[in-house]
């Protein structure tokens, strides 16, 4: 379906648990149920991760990266910004074709989901949900509105800052990533109890988009640059393989 | 000294209550956008081997099922071929071998149809037991958990992977139950007692 095949195949390199966040959390109050307390059982990735599903542009709606009009053609309420980018894997090559999903809220705060029973209002010309395959250098973008900060029930006073899910695919199913892009200069990052998970303040930083006036469209948008970085393959010729596999 | 220049991966977010407005929106009902969810069926029709179907949920450390897990598997086809990236090449084409499934939204049970998968080679060459990876997401998770589904009446017991895991009691965690003909049963324990085994692979 895709050249990528074809060349990405080596094992992947060992994710770096101390750069993510841990499972247990507990300042992010559901993680203290949710997080396993036993050790994971760790070994170098096999073919069941460094084989992954491939998807071809061929699926791709012309409308399905553009969340302002995606939903019912006419244009969504809120700041216009272009979301773009890179995927990129450990090595810095970029990785082409893969799939990128995202999802928000709307401009103020409010998620189209049964669960949300904030009192913000719909906007009834968004849905919040977009997708797109990364291009041959791995860049991608999206059209779309800012998302507005909400409140959420962990401690009494608790909002997210503004951000968008996003959900990443590799070569490799053992790639696989869910993150969330955060917006440079808001400050209730730091008081994010999600952000927070994040022991380290680089890896913060790494989520965090700058505004991109380059990419801004005068009298239109503005634009966040977002490069997402996946788990990056071995490519020695020494591994202790069988002939073919 | 030279500099090692590698990136960092983008660490992992949690996934949060709402990841069906984007990975399964027909599934909440927020349809229109996309003609289909992906990942409706790992299999087409036509498709070679045992055609089987698994049950589960999800359970936390309090006993509390959750309703809002989303979970991904990934499998080889009859013959132990995966339908992409796989160095040996052609697997089954009606074998895309990912699924994309949601617990209930009022029960939390979910479910996967496909088709058993043949064994897949370890590094070394030695085969590993038929097994469907799976990804796991959902509120209160920071980062994916990966486990395995493996089937109780196979041979397990030769799994390079397998054997890799000290605890043998916890063996059992990934063993789903055969509960009928071509039918199992596979519950994942997030925490605490009978804790399904997670993996750094």
């Amino acid at each position: 379906m895709s050249q990528k095949n074809s060349v990405e195949r080596g094992p992947l390199f060992f994710r770096d648990r101390d750069w993510h966040p841990a499972a247990y959390t507990p300042g992010y109050k559901t993680s203290i149920t949710r997080a396993p307390f036993k050790p994971l059982v760790a070994l170098s990735s096999t073919l069941s991760e460094e084989t992954g599903p491939a998807f071809g542009h061929e699926m791709l709606g012309e409308l399905d990266n553009n969340l302002i009009l995606n939903f019912t053609g006419q244009p969504a309420v809120g700041e216009r910004i272009i979301m773009h980018g890179r995927v990129l894997d450990e090595s810095g090559r970029g990785v082409p074709g893969v799939l990128v999903e995202i999802w928000q809220a709307n401009a103020g705060g409010r998620y189209r989901h049964k669960k949300d029973g904030y009192l913000a209002p719909l906007d009834p010309n968004f849905s919040g949900c977009g997708r797109t395959i990364s291009g041959p250098d791995g860049s991608y973008e999206f059209l779309t509105i800012r998302p507005g900060a909400y409140p959420w029930p962990n401690h009494v006073n608790n909002w997210r800052p503004m951000h968008i899910h996003i959900s990443v695919f590799g070569s490799g199913f053992g790639q696989r990533l869910i993150t969330q892009m955060y917006f440079e200069g808001d400050p209730l990052i730091a008081k994010c109890p999600i952000v927070n998970t994040i022991g380290q303040q680089k890896a913060v930083e790494a989520l965090v988009a700058p505004l991109d006036m380059n990419r801004a469209i005068p009298m239109d948008c503005l634009a966040y640059k977002f490069d997402i970085v996946l788990r990056g393959r071995r490519q020695s010729v020494f591994e202790n393989r069988k002939e073919g596999m | 000294m030279q500099k090692l220049d590698y990136l960092k991966e983008s660490p992992s977010q949690t996934a949060g209550p709402y990841v069906h407005i984007g990975l399964t929106p027909n599934k909440l009902g927020n349809v229109g956008i996309y003609p289909r969810d992906l990942g409706e069926s790992p299999v087409s029709e036509g498709a070679q081997g045992e055609r089987i179907v698994i049950v589960g949920t999800v359970r936390d450390g309090a006993g509390m099922i959750l309703r809002d897990a989303l979970i991904e598997s990934w499998q080889a086809d009859a013959q132990g071929l995966f339908s992409s990236n796989d160095p040996r090449g052609g697997a089954d084409p009606k074998v895309s071998g990912w699924a994309r499934i949601i617990a209930d939204f009022d029960t939390g049970e979910w479910t996967l149809k496909t088709i058993k998968p043949g064994r897949v080679p370890f590094h070394d060459g030695r085969l590993m037991a038929p097994h469907i990876s799976l990804w796991l997401v959902a509120r209160g998770i920071n980062l994916g958990l990966q486990t395995r589904i493996y089937f109780e009446d196979e041979e397990n017991e030769s799994c390079p992977v397998l054997q890799r895991i000290e605890h043998r009691e916890r063996v059992k965690t990934l063993i789903a139950k055969k509960t009928g003909e071509g039918a199992y049963r596979f519950d994942v324990v997030l925490q605490g007692e009978n804790e399904t085994v997670f993996f750094d692979l």
